[in-house]
């Protein structure tokens, strides 16, 4: 991993830490006093229904929008005042395709690379050994616009890698994926956690790509209702399975047992 | 790592940014965007003859046509009478420009329709560095298509000296940096691609038009001094009078005042546009990070 300081090696930061943060629309409130952080090396699952909030939440991390309520911190740099520091430690995988269609899978990873400050030599050495990791070698000069959907993705995943960032956000990545595709993308993240301690944060609105062992954060209508370890979070929603406290907590179905909350 | 004081000349948020990279690691950067830009312009071959096809229909069909109705008189920077095609040469070099500036802003619009822009906007170089490249890279481009028309305006009996050629280069690179910046600035007030075509109607044609690209001002003055101040106020006409001293191998200062103190303003406005804290961009925000 990159740009470790001798702080960050004393006293660890949370990979990414999310304090108060709301945001508007206009009059439409998208995110109120959202807060929660994620411990570095652990897969988090960002749950939470269509408009639920996932995506505008994305937009301040990565500081496309500018956060003015609350303070986002990555590896302890604030993203609105250091944003250079703490957007090299971010790798960040879209919900939309930001794949350049007219430009081959070569050229679309160096631009991404150049755009890190990656020099040719060090970028064609990564990309050999990314796309090897994705599986998807053998796609090198093919144009982006002849790729599927799946094949597309595993290409994002391994830009999103270029730069080696100790922290990777995945916005919807399997959404329009068949069973297979999902599968294999889940896969590669999930080896990515276990074997570089990748911190990573899967937002998503499929709640069977959630396994027992991740760390969950259940967003509804723009506020976090629930924070936790998954058997905390089915506990503490008076549910048997994540399914059914997911269902609750998004107010989807009426939970009769006792619910504390999870945060 | 130490913050800047408010003593500091640079800001300390810059000052910090700086320190990140090294000076290679930003000229990498700005060889991969010139690259990506150079690499997507080829891919649109129609683009680049589109491109030349315009002006060069005003030069064959246009100024052959007006060459016996409109005299030019002597005025600098030249010192003989000259051919009609010789005098809207300049004009149709910034026309050039002018249509790759556009361009650009088009496809910046796109690129944030289809989501590239968000591999650029969250690069860690600072926003300022990335759309100043960006712009640079419209720039380039611009700089080829003219070259390619000049040359071609040659054998038509086009002829600057060759220092003329040489000298155009600078006011070329000011000039479209004047126009991509102009682009730029247009791109974050677009929300949609189909509004481009607003562009066309309310930019392009008045600042080519409303400028001494056709006629020369005394001319306009004559018919109109309404449209005389008009012209006088529109930005396009020093372009075009940057480069028609430049081809003489001559300065026009106040056109070179004007040009440089154009792209200030409206680089400074189109940074700010998509300074997330402050542009228009950020308060434009929708739903689903569609911005």
């Amino acid at each position: 991993m990159q740009h470790v300081t001798e702080r960050e090696r004393m006293c660890p930061p949370a990979a990414l830490d999310v304090s108060g943060v709301s945001h508007s629309y206009g009059q439409k409130q998208a995110l109120t006093e959202v807060s929660f952080s994620i411990t570095p090396g652990l897969f988090t699952v960002l749950l939470g229904l269509n408009g639920a909030g996932k995506t505008t939440l994305f937009s301040l991390i990565s500081h496309l929008y500018n956060t003015r309520h609350g303070s986002i911190r990555i590896f302890g740099h604030d993203i609105s005042r250091r944003s250079g520091e703490a957007l090299r430690r971010l790798g960040i995988v879209f919900q939309a395709r930001t794949l350049d269609l007219d430009l081959s899978v070569y050229q679309n990873l160096s631009y991404h690379a150049s755009l890190h400050g990656i020099g040719r030599r060090a970028a064609r050495v990564r990309i050999a050994n990314l796309l090897a990791q994705v599986d998807m070698t053998n796609r090198l000069n093919d144009k982006a616009r002849s790729l599927s959907g799946g094949q597309m993705r595993r290409i994002e995943i391994a830009r999103a890698l270029l730069h080696r960032p100790p922290l990777l956000l995945l916005d919807e990545a399997t959404v329009g994926l068949d069973i297979q595709s999902r599968a294999e993308i889940l896969a590669i993240i999930r080896g990515l956690v276990a074997t570089d301690g990748t911190s990573v944060l899967w937002a998503t609105h499929l709640i069977d790509e959630v396994e027992d062992e991740d760390q969950v954060v259940v967003l509804d209508r723009g506020k976090v209702v629930a924070n936790g370890r998954v058997d905390d979070v089915v506990r503490s929603a008076g549910a048997i399975s994540i399914h059914q406290a997911f269902a609750a907590l998004a107010g989807l179905v009426p939970v009769q047992a006792d619910k504390g909350s999870a945060i | 790592m130490k913050r800047h004081t408010a003593q500091t000349a640079i800001p300390a948020g810059l000052a910090e940014e700086l320190r990140g990279f090294r000076l290679d690691q930003y000229l990498v950067c700005l060889r991969g965007i010139l690259v990506r830009e150079g690499l997507r312009f080829l891919n649109q071959r129609e683009r680049f003859i589109s491109s030349l096809v315009r002006p060069l229909l005003w030069l064959f069909v246009f100024a052959a046509g007006f060459r016996q109705v409109l005299g030019v008189s002597i005025i600098p920077p030249y010192k003989t009478y000259v051919l009609y095609e010789v005098y809207i040469t300049p004009g149709l070099c910034g026309m050039i420009l002018l249509f790759s500036g556009m361009q650009s802003s088009l496809s910046m619009v796109y690129d944030r329709e289809m989501g590239n822009m968000r591999t650029l906007l969250v690069s860690p170089f600072p926003r300022w560095f990335l759309l100043v490249s960006k712009l640079l890279a419209g720039v380039a481009i611009s700089i080829l298509q003219v070259y390619v028309f000049l040359a071609i305006a040659w054998f038509w009996g086009v002829r600057p000296s060759l220092a003329g050629y040489v000298l155009v280069l600078p006011a070329l690179f000011l000039a479209g940096m004047m126009l991509c910046a102009l682009g730029l600035l247009l791109s974050s007030m677009i929300k949609q691609l189909e509004n481009f075509a607003g562009i066309m109607n309310f930019v392009i044609f008045p600042m080519y038009f409303a400028s001494s690209a056709l006629y020369p001002l005394w001319r306009i003055q004559e018919s109109s001094p309404l449209l005389h101040k008009i012209c006088l106020a529109n930005p396009f006409t020093y372009v075009v009078e940057l480069i028609r001293f430049a081809l003489y191998a001559q300065v026009d200062w106040k056109s070179l005042v004007v040009v440089v103190a154009c792209t200030a303003l409206f680089l400074g406005g189109a940074i700010l546009a998509y300074d997330p804290s402050r542009g228009l961009l950020g308060r434009r925000q929708d739903g689903g990070g569609n911005s």
